[in-house]
């Protein structure tokens, strides 16, 4: 399998096309948190949505536009986190940043596990300039999950 | 000239390989240029015997630096139709080319420079013209401009595929137009403008002019003087020269007349305690060091450009115009931004920015480089242009005097691959 075949897998080029959790609900959440990122450089863009009911991500949601390998993060993103509880979403938002900056290998532990078809973004990470495509929902999650959380803690 | 062939072996670069072992294939010029061994050796000879302070100091090095420096003026001067070596100012880059004179404005209309500077003055009722074709460069200054003195931006808009629409000229600019600023060729639908329509239209209602020139200087015959335009940035690395160099020309009697917008040593007369008084242009502009040793280089680039022939380029990239765009417009599936153009005419540089059917141009560079060929993709500093017609990114790819036609048919060859290997029938 050639470097461009390893990073453009089937499963990443399926995804692209699907889309899963693309168009953004309508939530009544007990927690609602949004977030806005831009990849200034190629103009891909992503507003990403999640509902929580205590621990839970009941609702992942998105819109956006951009490349293959953008679009088929945030689609994997969605089917691994709908649903998971917030220590879940953390782990593996870290091992899927931990993946993007090991040079095209596995991490070789149970992280690979958890992030389940998200290892077919392995190749990204040869590609210094495609990483931020990558990542770029899952900066979103991250940041949608803390303003969801921000108005809830304490109270 | 020199053959091709003699060409690239000028180019050390050239030589090395890419992804997978394969042979670099490098269509990104228009971002950036290679340097041909005369350009390196000039900046390498100059920092290893000749490095001095320029202008400054009594010794011989200082002597030799300044010579170099000021050899490389004329250098520059000569390749773009300058009528004396000081109508090139010396900047970072044509950027700040573009922002010394929208500064140097923004400081006349706040009175630095006194009766002296009046022409550059523009405030509420003024109008800035520029074109939707802009790259940011040559827009943000004078949007900001415009922001920081109440004055209007206006533009010449551009039809379907990205041709200005000059019926426009009589309306948009008018007596409250201070100045049009526009691109002497697109950095994305390679188009090059006629400039004798706006520089004549401008003249009448008495507005100053400035030419965009980043994409015409590296590959074409310039002649700033007798196009009849005021101003002109351009730079250096894209003409195959060194990075942190670029230059600014102006008509000599309005460089010495506009105010400066970075102060500081090398560029005064007298100076007291609550007054200054500017040395001519370019010193005047010059504050503190300069890039001196890219000076050298970019001078260096110059004088190869014109050893080649500037029109012996033009014709060079004429033949490569013709077989990226009309190659890439034959694709099912794939949209070459801007017409194909009429290459004996010489109206569109050796450069193409398509757009891929269902395949973003991030996708699209990453087949292309795997290929070994070097493109640019997203809106190439130009999202206004990008959104007119209808694109939120392209691939480009673009040529210099060292392009190949087999590179160019390479290119061709691989893009017809991007749309089946992203699972899309042609």
């Amino acid at each position: 399998m050639s470097d461009l075949e390893q990073m453009y897998q089937q499963v990443i080029l399926d995804h692209a096309r699907a889309r899963h959790g693309s168009g953004l609900a309508v939530l009544d959440a007990s927690a609602v948190g949004e977030s806005h990122q831009v990849n200034p450089t190629c103009g891909d863009e992503i507003t990403l949505r999640v509902g929580l009911e205590g621990d839970t991500l009941t609702s992942v949601t998105w819109e956006g536009q951009g490349c293959s390998i953008s679009q088929a993060s945030a689609s994997i993103l969605t089917e691994l986190m709908d649903g998971a509880d917030l220590r879940r979403a953390d782990e593996t938002m870290e091992a899927f940043m931990a993946l993007m900056h090991h040079r095209g290998e596995l991490l070789g532990d149970e992280r690979d596990d958890l992030l389940d078809d998200a290892t077919a973004f392995v190749g990204v990470g040869k590609y210094p300039a495609r990483i931020k495509c990558a990542l770029l929902s899952w900066v979103a999650l991250r940041d949608a999950i803390a303003r969801a959380t921000v108005g809830t803690e304490g109270s | 000239m020199p053959t091709l062939i003699d060409v690239r072996a000028d180019f050390p670069i050239l030589t090395r390989t890419v992804r997978n072992g394969k042979p670099l294939v490098y269509l990104d010029s228009a971002a950036t240029s290679q340097r041909p061994q005369s350009v390196l050796d000039a900046v390498a000879d100059f920092e290893t015997r000749h490095n001095g302070a320029v202008q400054r100091g009594a010794h011989l090095l200082a002597e030799e630096a300044t010579e170099l420096f000021e050899t490389a003026r004329a250098s520059v001067a000569r390749l773009v139709g300058a009528t004396e070596d000081r109508e090139i100012v010396w900047t970072g880059n044509a950027t700040a080319a573009v922002n010394l004179v929208a500064n140097g404005m923004a400081n006349a209309s706040a009175g630095i420079g006194g009766e002296d500077s009046a022409r550059f003055r523009i405030g509420p009722g003024d109008s800035i013209v520029v074109t939707e074709t802009e790259h940011h460069a040559n827009l943000i200054p004078w949007q900001q401009l415009c922001a920081r003195t109440g004055a209007t931006l206006k533009w010449i808009e551009v039809d379907d595929l990205g041709r200005l629409r000059l019926e426009q000229l009589a309306t948009v600019i008018d007596d409250t137009t201070r100045l049009v600023a526009f691109a002497h060729a697109s950095n994305v639908t390679g188009l090059v403008t006629d400039v004798a329509p706006l520089v004549a239209r401008a003249r009448e209602v008495g507005a100053l002019t400035f030419l965009d020139a980043c994409q015409s200087v590296p590959h074409m015959p310039v002649d700033f003087s007798a196009l009849g335009v005021d101003f002109a940035a351009f730079s250096g690395h894209k003409m195959l020269g060194p990075t942190g160099i670029g230059a600014l020309w102006g008509r000599g009697a309005l460089l010495d007349a506009l105010p400066p917008s970075i102060f500081g040593g090398g560029t005064v007369k007298v100076v007291t305690l609550t007054e200054t008084t500017w040395m001519d242009a370019p010193y005047r502009f010059e504050a503190g060091t300069q890039p001196v040793a890219q000076a050298v280089g970019m001078g260096a680039a110059a004088e190869y450009l014109m050893a080649i022939g500037m029109e012996n380029v033009a014709e060079h990239e004429r033949r490569i115009a013709h077989i990226l765009r009309e190659g890439a417009s034959e694709i099912p599936g794939i949209r070459l931004l801007g017409p194909v153009g009429d290459a004996n005419e010489l109206d569109v540089l050796g450069l193409a920015a398509v757009l891929v059917d269902g395949v973003h141009s991030h996708d699209v560079g990453q087949v292309l480089d795997d290929a070994g060929i070097a493109v640019r993709v997203g809106h190439h500093c130009n999202q206004p242009l990008h959104r007119r017609l209808g694109a939120p990114s392209s691939t480009r790819a673009s040529a210099h005097v060292y392009t190949t036609e087999d590179e160019a048919r390479l290119f061709v060859e691989t893009l017809a691959t991007v749309r089946p290997f992203f699972g899309m029938s042609s």
